[in-house]
C-alpha cells in the first residue's frame, strides 16, 4: 500500500472556469507548454483558489484544449480551469490578466453552465488569417483557386512518429486570398482532427499544387476556433455557458 | 558584422531577428520578457551593462550569480544591465548569413553596443562559447585588438579564479563576490566616459586594475622555462597590484538578491526559485573549490531566509523553493528554519527542498520537515568517495556504517529512491576504492529492503571523474587519464550486475572520462592554452558542455599542434603532478588561501588524515579570515519566523 498523504483530501472542485485567451507579439513563439507553465504560475500568483488533484504530487485542475502551433498567434485559445472557491468569474479575468505577461490576454472568463456538455465538443473548426510577407495577391489568388478545385492535396507532414502523409484538402472548409500592407493574406476556415492540418500543412498544399513559396516566414493568427455551423461560420463557443447561466448562486469570493 | 545594417546604439534588433525566429527550435528562448525582467532607456543609463552566461539559455537563465547582479545593476538610476544567452548553432548561422549580431534577450539591444559585457563562468567549458558570441558580436576575439569603441569584456565565476586559458580574450577577471564590484566597476566606466574617455581604453583598463578584485591580465607578463612551467608572472605597470586579492561581501542580509526572480516561459534546468541561505563553507573538502574560494562561511540570518522566500514567491508564483548552498544542513538554524518554513506553508501545495549532500541522519530528518505533507521520492546524498580511505584523503569523512544506516533511515521513512554522489579519478585511488561503491549499494539496498518492508526501493550512483582545480590542495595532484576514469567505471558497473537480484534495484549514471581531461586543461591551463582553445572554437567547437557538441578529438589534436611549440602537451597539463614550488598560473590571483597551508593540506591528504570544521573548532589556519580580514558569521540569531497574516 502505498504512503499516502497526511491530512484530509484536498477541497473537491466547487465551481468550473471556461476561459478565452490571445497570445499576441513575442509571445507566438511560445509552446504549449510554455503557455501552461505561465498560465499555473500566475493562477498562482494572482491567488486563484485552485482546486488540486490529490496524492502526493497534487496538480491544479486545468484542462487544456488543443494549443496553436509554436511561431503561431491565436486571438481564441482556450483553458478550462476548477476552484476550490467560488470566484466571480470576470474578477478571476483580470487578476488574470494582470499577473500573466503583457503579451497573453485574458479576453473571455465565464462560468461553465449546468448541462451543457464539454467545452471540447464546441469546438471542431479553427478560423486563421495568415499574412505572407513580400507576397502579392497576384501570386496567392491563383495558388488558392487551384487547391479548392483539387478534390486531393497530400503532404508529407512531420509528426511524432516520422513523416507523414497527410490529405490536406478534405479539412480546408473555406480559403481565400486578399491583399494587405506589404503582404498578402490567406484567410482559411480549417476543420481540426487527427492528424491536426495546420497553416503550414495548407502552404505545403500550396506549394504542392502551385509551386507556392513565401519568401518570408509567415505569420499565422487564429482568429477563432468553435463549431462549424451551416453558413460556413463558427460560433463562439462560450455561449452556450453565458445563455445557460450559473448552477447556483452563491456568494463569490473575491479573488 | 556588416556596418550597413547598424544604426543607433542600443536600438532593438526584434524586427530583424523576428523572421529568423519562425524557423528554429525552442524559440521562446531569444524573446525575453520573462516575468520580472526589465527593459530601461538606453539613454537614460550612463553605464549600459550586458550579461552574458556562456551556455544555452535554459541552463543560464536560473544561474544566481547572474540574475543578482542583473537586478543590483538595474537598481542604479545611472545603470542598465540586460542578459544574453549562447545562441544554438541553428540560430548562429541564420545570423551570421542576416547581419543580425549577438544580442540581449531583454531589449534586442546588440552586445557590442554596451560599455561592459560581463561574462559568468560556472565551469570552464562555456569558453568556446564566449569565443563564439564575441564573434557573433562583432567584438574582437583577442583583447588588444578592441579600441574604446568595443565594451570592457569581464569575466567573473568560480572560474575566473583562473582565467589565465582565457587571458587573450577577456580585458578583465572579478574575483568573489560580485554584488559590490560591479558597482565600483560601473563608477570607474562612468567617471572615465564623463571625462571624456581620456588615455582611451589602456586607461580605463588602469583604472579598472586598481578596483579591489579586478584582474587585468594585460598589465602581467609571464615568462616560461626551459621545463614548460611558469618562470615568472610580473607587472607590467607599478600602479596595478602585484597580487589581485578577491571580493567578499560580509553581510548576506544587506544584499537579500534576487529580491525579484526571473520567471521564463521557457523550460529551464531548474523549475523552482532559489534562497541562498550562506556562503561559504568550512567542511574542508580537498577536492571543492567552491568550498575553497567562497570562504569564509556567511550565513543569512533565519529573518532575512523567511523574508526572501515569502517576497520571491510572491513575485514568482513558483510552487518550489530551494534552499542553497555548499551544504545547506550545516547552518547554524536549520532545524528550526525547515521547520517554521514547513509551518508558514502548510496546505499551501508549496515544496521546499535542500540540496542534501551531507551523510548523516540530521539529513533525512531535515528532508522528512520539509516534505512533511508533500512526496517522498528521491533523496540525494554526496559520499563523494567509496571507500573509507579515500573518504579520508578527500577529508569527506564518514564511515560506512554511518552510510548505510543513513540511507536505510530514509528507506525507513518513506523515501523510495536515494541519489548518491561519488567521483572517481581522486588522487591515490585504486579500483578497490571505487569497486567499493558497489558493495556499498548492494548493502544500501539490501538493508534498506528489509527496514522499509518494500521491493521496490531504489539506489542511483551517479560518478564522474574528478578534476583537480586551482586554489585547492588538489592542485598539485596528478588528474587521472580518460582511460583510467573509464576502465574504473567499467569494472565499478560489472561488479553492481554480478546480483542480479539486487543489482536491478541500483541505478549507474556516470560520464566517460574524456570532457573531464579537457576540463583539466581548461582549469590548470596557463596563457598558452588560450591557442588551444580558439583553435577549436574555429574548427567550429562550441557548447562543449554538452555531448552531442563536445569533440574529444578535436580538443586533443588542437591541443597537439597548438602547444607542441611550448614543449608541453595535454598530458602536462592534466596527468602530471606538480612539485611544491612550481608556479602556478593562478598564483598572483589571492583566494585568501595560504599556499603552505594548501600545500600542508595536500600532504595530509597523501596521508589520509582529515583536517577539523571551523565553523566548530576555531582555526586561522587556511589563512583566508586574517589576510581578508573576514571572520566567519554564523548564527544563532535565536529569531524565529514570525506566522503570515492570513490574506
Amino acid at each position: 500500500m502505498a504512503r499516502q498523504p497526511d491530512g484530509p483530501p484536498p477541497p473537491p472542485t466547487v465551481q468550473k472556469l471556461r476561459i478565452r485567451y490571445a497570445k499576441r507579439g513575442r509571445l507566438r513563439f511560445a509552446s504549449h507548454r510554455d503557455l501552461a507553465r505561465a498560465l499555473e504560475r500566475a493562477l498562482r500568483r494572482a491567488r486563484v483558489p485552485m482546486a488540486f488533484s490529490a496524492g502526493f504530487s497534487p496538480h491544479p485542475k486545468i484542462s487544456y484544449l488543443g494549443a496553436a502551433p509554436t511561431g503561431a498567434a491565436s486571438e481564441a485559445e482556450y483553458v478550462e480551469i476548477g476552484l476550490a472557491v467560488r470566484c466571480d468569474p470576470e474578477a478571476v479575468r483580470a487578476a488574470l490578466d494582470a499577473a500573466l505577461p503583457e503579451d497573453i490576454a485574458v479576453l473571455d472568463c465565464v462560468e461553465a453552465g449546468e448541462g451543457t456538455g464539454s467545452l471540447a465538443e464546441r469546438i471542431d473548426t479553427s478560423v486563421w488569417r495568415v499574412e505572407l510577407p513580400g507576397m502579392t495577391l497576384e501570386e496567392l489568388r491563383p495558388a488558392v483557386e487551384e487547391l479548392l478545385a483539387r478534390e486531393v492535396v497530400v503532404v508529407a507532414k512531420r509528426t511524432k512518429n516520422g513523416p507523414k502523409d497527410v490529405d490536406v484538402r478534405p479539412s480546408v472548409v473555406s480559403a481565400s486570398a486578399s491583399a494587405g500592407a506589404g503582404c498578402a493574406i490567406l484567410d482559411l476556415v480549417v476543420r481540426q482532427g487527427t492528424p491536426a492540418v495546420r497553416p503550414d500543412d495548407v502552404l505545403a498544399a500550396l506549394a504542392a499544387v502551385a509551386d507556392l513559396h513565401p519568401p518570408l516566414p509567415p505569420r499565422a493568427v487564429r482568429e477563432a476556433q468553435g463549431r462549424l455551423d451551416d453558413t460556413g461560420t463558427v460560433a463562439d463557443p462560450l455561449d452556450p455557458d453565458r445563455t445557460a447561466g450559473a448552477p447556483d448562486q452563491e456568494a463569490h469570493a473575491t479573488v | 558584422m556588416t556596418a550597413e545594417l547598424r544604426t543607433t546604439a542600443g536600438e532593438s534588433l526584434y524586427p530583424r531577428l523576428e523572421p529568423l525566429l519562425a524557423q528554429i527550435q525552442k524559440p521562446i528562448q531569444y524573446v525575453g520578457g520573462e516575468l520580472n525582467a526589465q527593459v530601461k532607456p538606453w539613454d537614460e543609463a550612463a553605464v549600459h551593462w550586458a550579461l552574458m552566461y556562456p551556455d544555452a539559455y535554459e541552463v543560464g537563465l536560473p544561474n544566481q550569480g547572474l540574475m543578482i547582479l542583473y537586478e543590483v545593476l538595474n537598481e542604479r538610476p545611472d545603470a542598465l544591465a540586460e542578459r544574453s544567452y549562447a545562441v544554438w548553432p541553428d540560430l548562429a548561422a541564420l545570423m551570421r548569413a542576416n547581419g543580425v549580431p549577438q544580442f540581449t534577450v531583454d531589449g534586442h539591444r546588440a552586445v557590442a553596443d554596451f560599455d561592459v559585457l560581463g561574462v559568468s563562468f560556472a565551469t570552464e567549458l562555456g569558453y568556446t562559447n564566449l569565443l563564439e558570441a564575441l564573434d557573433l558580436a562583432g567584438i574582437p576575439l583577442h583583447a588588444i585588438a578592441r579600441d574604446e569603441s568595443h565594451p570592457v569584456v569581464v569575466a567573473g565565476g568560480h572560474a575566473a579564479f583562473n582565467p589565465e586559458p582565457v587571458a587573450d580574450f577577456v580585458d578583465c577577471a572579478v574575483l568573489g563576490d560580485g554584488e559590490q564590484a560591479v558597482g565600483d566597476i560601473t563608477d570607474v566606466v562612468k567617471a572615465w566616459k564623463a571625462q571624456g574617455r581620456p588615455g582611451g581604453r589602456e586607461e580605463l583598463l588602469a583604472r579598472l586594475a586598481r578596483v579591489d578584485g579586478v584582474y587585468v591580465p594585460r598589465f602581467y607578463a609571464v615568462t616560461y622555462a626551459d621545463d614548460g612551467a611558469i618562470a615568472g608572472v610580473t607587472r607590467t605597470r607599478d600602479d596595478v597590484p602585484a597580487k589581485v586579492g578577491k571580493r567578499t561581501v560580509m553581510d548576506l542580509d544587506e544584499w537579500p538578491y534576487p529580491k525579484q526572480p526571473l520567471v521564463p516561459l521557457a523550460e529551464s534546468v531548474h523549475e523552482r526559485m532559489s534562497v541562498e541561505i550562506f556562503r561559504g563553507c568550512t567542511r574542508g573538502c580537498r577536492f571543492c573549490q567552491a568550498g575553497m574560494i567562497t570562504r569564509p562561511v556567511r550565513e543569512r540570518t533565519i529573518t532575512g531566509i523567511g523574508s526572501m522566500v515569502e517576497q520571491g514567491l510572491k513575485a514568482t508564483g513558483y510552487e518550489e523553493v530551494g534552499l542553497l548552498s555548499l551544504s545547506s544542513a550545516d547552518h547554524s538554524e536549520i532545524g528550526q528554519l525547515a521547520k517554521e518554513l514547513a509551518d508558514r506553508y502548510e496546505g499551501t501545495n508549496t515544496g521546499l527542498s535542500l540540496p542534501s549532500t551531507r551523510v548523516d541522519a540530521f539529513n533525512v530528518t531535515l528532508a522528512n520537515e520539509l516534505s512533511r505533507n508533500g512526496r517522498r521520492s528521491g533523496l540525494t546524498f554526496a559520499p563523494e568517495g567509496g571507500s573509507e580511505r579515500i573518504r579520508r584523503v578527500i577529508n569527506k569523512t564518514v564511515s560506512k556504517e554511518d552510510l548505510v544506516r543513513t540511507v536505510t533511515t530514509a528507506y525507513a521513512n518513506g523515501w523510495t529512491q536515494v541519489k548518491l554522489y561519488f567521483m572517481c579519478g581522486l588522487p591515490t585511488e585504486t579500483d578497490e576504492d571505487v569497486l567499493e561503491i558497489a558493495d556499498l549499494a548492494v548493502e544500501v539496498i539490501r538493508a534498506g529492503r528489509e527496514a522499509s518492508g518494500r521491493k521496490d526501493i531504489r539506489c542511483t550512483v551517479s560518478i564522474g571523474g574528478f578534476v583537480p582545480k586551482p586554489h585547492t590542495p588538489f592542485q598539485w595532484a596528478a588528474q587521472a587519464s580518460a582511460e583510467t576514469i573509464d576502465h574504473r567505471l567499467r569494472v565499478l558497473r560489472a561488479k553492481i550486475n554480478e546480483d542480479r537480484r539486487i543489482g536491478r534495484s541500483i541505478g549507474l549514471r556516470y560520464h566517460d572520462g574524456k570532457p573531464g581531461v579537457i576540463e583539466g586543461l581548461l582549469s590548470r591551463g596557463d596563457r598558452r592554452v588560450g591557442r588551444v582553445i580558439e583553435r577549436v572554437w574555429r574548427e567550429g567547437g562550441k557548447f562543449d558542455g554538452w555531448s552531442e557538441h563536445f569533440s574529444f578529438e578535436r580538443w586533443t589534436q588542437a591541443a597537439a599542434e597548438e602547444l607542441a611549440p611550448f614543449g608541453v602537451g595535454l598530458d602536462w597539463y592534466t596527468t602530471r603532478e606538480r612539485t611544491e614550488h612550481e608556479i602556478l598560473p593562478w598564483d598572483h590571483l589571492d583566494s585568501g588561501l595560504d599556499k603552505e597551508w594548501l600545500w600542508d593540506d595536500w600532504q595530509d591528504a597523501l596521508s589520509e588524515e582529515e583536517v577539523a570544521d571551523c565553523r566548530w573548532t576555531p582555526c586561522y589556519d587556511c589563512g583566508v579570515c586574517p589576510t581578508m580580514g573576514t571572520e566567519i558569521q554564523i548564527g544563532p540569531t535565536d529569531r524565529s519566523l514570525l506566522p503570515l497574516t492570513v490574506v
